[in-house]
C-alpha cells in the first residue's frame, strides 16, 4: 500500500504533492479558456482604446472605481432592461486588466457611454450629490484641476501591444498626437486620428478647451464604454455564440 | 480542441481521478496500522512546554 | 529538548547576505527615486529607500553589541514577538480604515474631503482590505507559523537571521503597497492591487519564508510532521503559485509604477478570481486552520478530536478549494461550463469545511466546561463556529439561482465579514492571547476580565455588521429585480442606494464595536508584555475546579 509516511518524512514530497493537487484545478479551468474557440465570440466594432481613453481608463483604475461599479451586465431580464444588452466576452478582449467588478454600490457602467452628456459627467464627478442627492460617491473635483500626464502614453500603448492588443507601429508613433487631437477638437490631426480609430469621438470633454485635464481623459473613457459593438449585426443565437 | 472532447474527458477520467484521490486518502487515514502513529502525532502540541 | 547554538567559529553567511539584500534594495530605490520622471514612482522609491535605511539601522543596533541571546536560544522568539506587535499595529490600522470607509458610505456629506483625493473611498478600500488581510492576517500567520513549526519540530528556526529578513521584508511590502494605494498606484485587481515592483519584492520575501519554514522542518527531531504544519505549508506554497500567476504583467518602463496585465478580459477575470477565491481558501482558511489545529488543542490541553479526520480534511480541502473560483463570475461572459464547474466544487467544499469545523469543536468534547471559565478558549471555539457558518453560507451563495440575487450586493460583504471578523479575527485574537504570555514568559494575561469584555463587545459588533449587510444585500437584490404592475422596473438605482442608508449606519456601528474590542485587546497585551498583573483578579483562573 502507498505509504503516506513517506510524504510526512520527506517534506519536499509533501510540497510536491500539495503543488500537484492545487495546480490541477487551476489548469483544468483556466487553460481551455485560451484554446476553446467558443470562449470569445466574433463581433464587429471592437477596436483598441484610443490613447486618451486608455489614459482615462488608467484614472478609472487609479481611483478604484471598480470597487463600486461593475462593467458586466448579466443576461437577466432586469439587468438588460436597466443597463442594456448583456455584456459579451469580446467587449473586454482588450482590457488589461478586466474591470468587471464585484460590487454595485453604484450602478453598472458597462454601457454608460452616451447615456449622459459631458456636462452631466463633469458636474457629477466634481460633486456627485449636486446632481444625485442620495449618492454616496466620493467627489472628484480634483480631476478638473489636474493636468493629464501623458508623456509616457506611447510606452503604455507599447506595453499593451506586448500583451496582445493590436496597436500598430503607426498608432504608437502618433500616440501623443492622437491624444491631443481627441481632446482638443481644434488641434490638427483629427482626421488622421479618426482614420486610426474609426468612429472615435473627438471633442473637448471637460469644457476647458485650453488644456487637457484628467477629467478629459476619464469622461472620454466613460463615454465610449459599451458603444463599440454594433448589436444590429450581432446574432446571439448564431451557433458560434451559443455556449 | 472543442468543448465536447473536454467535457467527455472530464466526466470520465476526471471522475476516476477524484475517486482514486479520495479513496487513497481515506484508506491511508483509516488504515489500522497507522493508528498508533496518529495518536502519537496528535499529542505533539501538548508535549512541548518551554514557557 | 536540545539546544543547538551556532558553533563559535561557524561563518554566519546569513548575517552578511540578508542585510545585503536591503542594501541592494536601498541602492535600487535610490536610482529609481533619482531617475524616474513619474511623481508616484518617486514617492514610492523614496518611501522604499527610507524603509530599507531604517531596517539597516535596526540591524546595526541589534548586532552592534554582540550577538543577542535570542540568536543562540533553543527557539527563536524575538522575531515572533516582532510579528505579534506588527500584527496588532496593522490590525488596528486596518480596522480603523475600515470604519472610516464604512462611515463614508453612511455619511458621505461628512466623511469625504474634496481636496484630499487620498481619502476617497476608492483609494482607502484597498488599504482596508490589504491591511486587515495581508498586514494583520499575514503577520499573524507568519508569527504563529514560526512559533508552531519550532515547537512541533523541536528545532530552532532555520536560516539564522533570514527569518528577520522575512519579517522586515514583509513589513516593507505592506508599507509600499499601502502608501501606493493612497497615491493611486494600483493594478486594479481586487486583493492583488500592489504594482509589479512590490509584487517582485513580495515574491523574494515569500520564497525566503518558504525556505525558512521548510528548512526548520528538515531539521526536525520528530519523524512525523504535525498536521498544522501541512496547512501552513499548503498556505505558503499555494499563495506563491497564485501570487506569481495572477500578477504577471508588463510594466510600461522600469521607472514607472504602471503595468498592464498579461491577460485580458474573460481569461483575466478567471485568473483573478482563481487567485481571489484561493486567497480566501489558502490565506484566510488553510493558514488559520493551522492555527486552529495547534492552539485549540494546546489551550484546551487535549489532543485534536480526530487526527485521521484532519488528514482527510487537509487533502480534500486543498483539492476542492482550488476549483471554486468561477463562482465569483456567475452569469458573466465566462463560459457556462466553467461556471457550472465552479458551482459544483463550491457545494462540495461544504463537506471538508464542516469536517474541519467538527474536528475543531469536538476537540473540546468532555471539556466543554472550559468554555465557561476560559475566555481565550471560548474565542477560539466561537471562531470555529463562525467558520462553520460562513462555509455553509458560501456554498449556498455559489448556487447560481442564489447568486443571481446576492452577487453585486452587500450580502457578499456580509458573508466576507462573517468569515473575516468571526473566523479569521477571532482565531487570530485567541492565538495572540495565548502567544503573548508564552513569548514574554508571563504567568498569565494582565487581565482575563478584559478578554471577556473584548469577546462580548466584538461578538455584538459582528452581529450588527453581518445582520445589517444581510438585510441590505437581500433588500437591494430584490429591489433591483422588482417590477411594478405595468411591467416596468419598480425602482431606479438611486432609490436602492437611498434605501441602504440605515443599514450602512448600523454596519459602521458594528465596525466601531469590533475595533473597540481590538483596542481593549491591544491594551491588555501591552500590559501583559510589560509584566503587569491586574491584582483585582484572582491568580488562579478557576478556583472552583482546583481539585481537578
Amino acid at each position: 500500500m502507498f505509504d503516506h509516511g513517506i510524504l510526512e518524512r520527506h517534506s519536499l514530497l509533501l510540497v510536491v504533492g500539495i503543488l500537484i493537487v492545487v495546480a490541477i484545478g487551476g489548469i483544468v479551468e483556466i487553460a481551455p479558456l485560451f484554446y476553446l474557440e467558443s470562449t470569445i465570440e466574433k463581433v464587429q466594432g471592437m477596436r483598441p482604446y484610443t490613447p486618451l481613453e486608455l489614459a482615462g481608463r488608467a484614472i478609472y483604475m487609479r481611483e478604484g472605481c471598480y470597487l463600486c461599479h461593475s462593467q458586466m451586465i448579466r443576461p437577466l431580464r432586469d439587468e438588460v432592461e436597466r443597463y442594456g444588452h448583456y455584456s459579451l466576452a469580446a467587449e473586454s478582449m482588450y482590457d488589461h486588466p478586466f474591470q468587471w467588478g464585484s460590487k454595485r454600490t453604484g450602478p453598472d457602467l458597462a454601457r454608460v457611454g452616451g447615456k449622459y452628456s459631458d456636462e452631466w459627467h463633469r458636474a457629477h464627478l466634481a460633486d456627485p450629490r449636486s446632481v444625485v442627492p442620495e449618492s454616496v460617491m466620493p467627489p472628484y473635483v480634483f480631476l478638473e484641476k489636474n493636468e493629464l500626464r501623458f508623456d509616457d502614453i506611447a510606452d503604455s500603448l507599447r506595453a499593451n501591444r506586448i500583451v496582445g492588443v493590436p496597436y500598430t507601429e503607426d498608432m504608437i508613433a502618433n500616440a501623443r498626437a492622437d491624444l491631443i487631437a481627441q481632446a482638443m477638437p481644434d488641434a490638427n490631426g483629427v482626421d488622421a486620428f479618426q482614420k486610426r480609430y474609426p468612429k472615435a469621438s473627438a471633442r473637448d470633454f471637460d469644457g476647458d478647451p485650453k488644456r487637457i485635464s484628467e477629467m478629459d481623459a476619464l469622461i472620454a473613457y466613460l463615454q465610449m464604454l459599451g458603444t463599440l459593438v454594433d448589436f444590429s449585426t450581432y446574432k446571439a443565437d448564431a451557433p458560434e455564440n451559443r455556449r | 480542441m472543442n468543448y465536447e472532447t473536454i467535457s467527455t474527458f472530464a466526466t470520465s477520467w476526471g471522475l476516476v481521478y477524484l475517486m482514486v484521490l479520495f479513496v487513497g486518502v481515506a484508506v491511508y487515514a483509516f488504515w489500522p496500522r497507522n493508528k498508533d502513529k496518529f495518536d502519537k502525532a496528535a499529542r505533539m502540541p501538548l508535549e512541548e512546554d518551554d514557557r | 529538548m536540545q539546544t543547538e547554538a551556532h558553533a563559535k567559529n561557524d561563518p554566519r553567511w546569513d548575517m552578511l547576505f540578508a542585510p545585503a539584500i536591503f542594501v541592494v534594495a536601498f541602492l535600487l530605490a535610490f536610482v529609481a527615486a533619482a531617475k524616474s520622471p513619474e511623481p508616484q514612482m518617486q514617492i514610492q522609491a523614496w518611501t522604499f529607500l527610507a524603509a530599507t535605511a531604517l531596517v539597516l539601522v535596526w540591524w546595526v543596533r541589534r548586532y552592534a553589541e554582540g550577538i543577542p541571546a535570542d540568536d543562540s536560544s533553543p527557539y527563536a522568539n524575538d522575531v515572533i514577538k516582532a510579528g505579534v506587535i506588527a500584527a496588532m499595529f496593522w490590525g488596528i490600522a486596518g480596522m480603523l480604515v475600515g470604519l472610516i470607509i464604512a462611515l463614508q458610505l453612511a455619511f458621505p456629506n461628512i466623511f469625504y474631503f474634496p481636496d484630499l483625493p487620498f481619502t476617497n473611498f476608492g483609494r482607502m478600500r484597498p488599504l482596508h482590505t490589504s491591511a486587515v488581510i495581508f498586514a494583520f492576517g499575514g503577520n499573524v500567520l507568519i508569527a504563529t507559523s514560526f512559533y508552531v513549526v519550532q515547537r512541533t519540530c523541536h528545532a530552532r528556526l532555520a536560516g539564522g537571521v533570514w527569518s528577520w529578513f522575512v519579517f522586515w521584508g514583509y513589513q516593507i511590502f505592506i508599507l509600499i503597497a499601502g502608501t501606493g494605494y493612497l497615491i493611486g498606484v494600483t493594478q486594479a485587481r481586487e486583493y492583488a492591487e500592489p504594482e509589479w515592483y512590490a509584487d517582485l519584492w513580495l515574491t523574494l520575501v515569500w520564497v525566503t519564508y518558504l525556505l525558512v519554514f521548510l528548512g526548520t522542518i528538515w531539521k526536525r527531531k520528530e519523524p512525523h510532521i504535525y498536521v498544522a504544519n501541512w496547512f501552513y505549508l499548503a498556505f505558503i506554497v499555494t499563495i506563491a503559485m497564485l501570487h506569481i500567476v495572477n500578477n504577471l504583467a508588463v510594466p510600461i518602463s522600469w521607472l514607472s509604477t504602471k503595468s498592464y496585465s498579461a491577460f485580458s478580459g474573460v481569461q483575466d477575470a478567471l485568473i483573478q478570481w482563481w487567485y481571489g477565491h484561493n486567497a480566501v481558501g489558502f490565506f484566510l482558511t488553510a493558514g488559520f486552520l493551522a492555527i486552529m489545529y495547534y492552539f485549540i488543542p494546546k489551550q484546551a490541553q487535549r489532543p485534536v478530536y480526530s487526527y485521521r479526520l484532519s488528514i482527510v480534511h487537509f487533502w480534500s480541502l486543498i483539492f476542492i478549494y482550488i476549483w471554486a473560483g468561477p463562482h465569483h463570475l456567475h452569469y458573466t461572459a465566462l463560459p457556462n461550463w466553467a461556471q457550472t464547474l465552479g458551482m459544483t466544487f463550491s457545494i462540495m467544499l461544504w463537506m471538508p469545511s464542516w469536517g474541519g469545523m467538527i474536528n475543531g469543536l469536538m476537540t473540546l468534547s468532555g471539556a466543554w466546561d472550559k468554555l465557561r471559565t476560559d475566555p481565550i478558549l471560548r474565542m477560539l471555539v466561537v471562531s470555529v463556529a463562525f467558520y462553520g457558518m460562513s462555509t455553509f453560507e458560501g456554498p449556498v451563495m455559489s448556487i447560481k439561482a442564489v447568486n443571481s440575487l446576492s452577487h453585486y450586493t452587500d450580502w457578499t460583504i456580509g458573508h466576507v465579514h462573517s468569515g473575516a471578523l468571526g473566523w479569521v479575527g477571532f482565531v487570530s485574537f485567541g492565538a495572540l492571547y495565548c502567544l503573548v504570555p508564552w513569548l514574554w514568559k508571563r504567568e498569565r494575561l494582565y487581565s482575563t476580565a478584559l478578554v471577556e469584555w473584548h469577546f462580548w463587545i466584538s461578538t455584538i459588533g459582528i452581529v450588527f455588521y453581518i445582520t445589517s449587510m444581510w438585510v441590505s444585500g437581500i433588500m437591494q437584490g430584490l429591489m433591483w429585480r422588482a417590477y411594478n404592475e405595468f411591467g416596468f422596473l419598480e425602482y431606479s438605482f438611486v432609490e436602492t442606494v437611498a434605501a441602504m442608508h440605515p443599514y450602512y449606519v448600523i454596519r459602521a456601528f458594528g465596525g466601531l464595536l469590533y475595533l473597540s474590542g481590538t483596542l481593549i485587546m491591544a491594551y491588555n497585551l501591552w500590559r501583559t508584555a510589560r509584566g503587569d498583573i491586574r491584582l483585582a483578579e484572582p491568580l488562579a483562573l478557576k478556583p472552583q475546579l482546583a481539585t481537578a
